[in-house]
């Protein structure tokens, strides 16, 4: 359902991203690891519009994401949690959540949205009328992926939800991710931590230097010598 | 009569136009990332058009207000659309100094406009009340001014409002907050921007009424209303319109007792001072809420 093709982009002569292809499909967990700079967070950037590629086509249901209005790429079903969350701060977390649900659809959507989040994560529920700024690192994390949620997706796109995290929250976020993905969302997860990532995705890619450099099934990727060397070697988490 | 106490009073009347005057600016600033220092010139068309109002068609410039302050808001739209909308197509940290060029350019336009319509002299609205006062504990406060506080005070807690309860105020405040995250949500920032800017212009132009009424209009009265404008929206800070409101009154009050030790001459610099003051202690200014 997600198709992308032959995706090029770059910070004004500084290349970031060439010619990479991937396809994410009905109820997946797609994960995108690699090193620092290695692209991925651009990808997804152009994925949201944030960014507009050189080169290369996002088909997403049939749709020609890149044709669209930036605004109209999340009405069509494509959300990003984006790296280091990028909350409405000085919002309160129910005025963050509203926000969420913007879109025409969303917005047909919002009550029912609003208690699947709620009962998702009953800690934003509490601190409704809370600033998102004063929340904790964790709670933001959620109140991001509940931003996220009430715009309706069919796709979640996550970018480093782990970045600044104990353990612990960690993994009470990835059990929810897992929770969603079998109500039927797909998710494409860009990670550093590749085992947490590689534990949880159905299907990984490895992005390297900008480009694709290989990929496969995640529990594959987790006993390939190159990515335990590269990524899980005494020094990974 | 005692001085100081009578000096607050005529403080916090002025204060509210300074709040009202600083509030669309600092809504335009706060959404926009960009400075319409044509703001004050603004405010000057918005006082002629109350004063026309009243001179050609007998309107109350109180009532005027329901002609001025749509058409204000109309002219916001269309100056966005035809000169600030290129502004906010730049990167960031490229609109300052372009919005600069731009408002500068247009309030030299609409000074050169103005006094070649309707000339360099000075004009002001004379209604039957303007002038009464009455007296309430041994202060004298005089009527027009206090209606065009709770005129400000109204318009400020109207405008307040919009951007806390309607759907596109809480665009607009998150489009302020952060613009990329507005659009992942699906918020049009660019509408966005349209309305910020429109309800500015709209704020501009009821301001500039209660300027003719209350005080007087001449075609080079927009600097000094720009300067003031900002040296509210720095002193209160962005990101809320109470707060601005409040900056505006401090202001007026520091400015009117400070004559009372200064003389008036250098109630101009009192300004100043304060800003420096505060921008030492609070850098986010007296109300503001961005770190």
């Amino acid at each position: 359902m997600l198709d992308v093709r032959g995706l090029t982009a770059a910070y004004g002569d500084l290349a970031a991203l060439t010619d990479a292809t991937l396809t994410v499909a009905p109820g997946e967990i797609v994960a995108l690891v690699g090193p620092n700079g290695a692209g991925k967070s651009t990808l997804l950037r152009c994925l949201t519009g944030l960014l507009r590629p050189r080169a290369g086509s996002v088909a997403w249901e049939g749709t020609d994401v890149l044709a669209l209005p930036l605004h109209a790429i999340v009405q069509h079903g494509l959300a990003l949690v984006p790296e280091g969350r990028r909350l409405f701060g000085h919002m309160t977390v129910e005025e963050n959540l509203g926000l969420g649900a913007f879109g025409p659809r969303a917005r047909a959507a919002r009550a029912a949205s609003l208690a699947r989040v709620y009962a998702m994560f009953p800690v934003l529920a509490d601190r409704r009328r809370q600033v998102a700024r004063s929340l904790s690192g964790g709670q933001q994390q959620m109140l991001a992926i509940g931003r996220a949620l009430m715009t309706a997706p069919r796709l979640l796109m996550l970018d480093e939800p782990s970045l600044g995290l104990a353990p612990r929250v960690l993994e009470a976020i990835f059990a929810t991710l897992v929770e969603i993905n079998r109500a039927g969302l797909a998710v494409l997860l860009v990670e550093q931590n590749v085992r947490a990532a590689l534990t949880l995705a159905h299907r990984a890619y490895v992005l390297e230097g900008g480009r694709v450099s290989g990929g496969g099934g995640a529990a594959a990727l987790l006993d390939d010598p190159h990515i335990r060397r590269a990524y899980l070697g005494p020094l990974a988490r | 009569m005692a001085y100081l106490p009578q000096q607050l009073v005529l403080g916090i009347l002025i204060g509210g136009l300074y709040g009202l005057a600083a509030a669309g600016l600092s809504l335009v600033f706060g959404v926009m990332k960009a400075l319409n220092v044509a703001h004050g010139e603004l405010i000057m068309l918005g006082g002629y058009a109350a004063f026309w109002l009243f001179a050609l068609g007998g309107v109350d410039p109180f009532v005027g207000l329901l002609a001025v302050i749509p058409g204000s808001l109309l002219a916001g739209a269309i100056l966005y659309w035809g000169l600030f909308g290129f502004v906010v197509r730049l990167p960031e940290e490229a609109r300052i100094k372009n919005s600069l060029l731009v408002g500068f350019g247009l309030a030299l336009a609409l000074h050169a406009l103005a006094v070649k319509l309707w000339t360099a002299d000075e004009r002001s609205i004379t209604t039957p009340y303007t002038g009464t006062i009455f007296e309430i504990a041994g202060l004298t406060v005089p009527r027009v001014p206090l209606a065009g506080l709770a005129v400000s005070l109204l318009l400020i807690g109207a405008v307040h409002l919009l951007l806390t309860r309607w759907r596109w105020g809480q665009a607009i405040r998150a489009t302020a907050e952060d613009w990329q995250a507005a659009i992942l949500v699906g918020i049009d920032v660019r509408r966005a921007y349209l309305l910020a800017f429109a309800l500015g212009t709209g704020l501009a132009g009821a301001a500039g009424s209660l300027v003719s009424v209350g005080y007087s209009v001449s075609p080079s009265i927009g600097l000094e209303w720009t300067l003031k404008a900002l040296v509210v929206v720095v002193l209160a800070g962005l990101g809320s319109m109470p707060g601005t409101f409040l900056g505006g009154i401090l202001l007026g009050t520091a400015e009117a007792v400070s004559t009372a030790f200064v003389g008036g001459p250098y109630r101009e610099v009192v300004g100043l001072v304060i800003i420096l003051a505060i921008l030492v202690v609070r850098p986010q200014g007296l109300f503001g809420s961005r770190a």
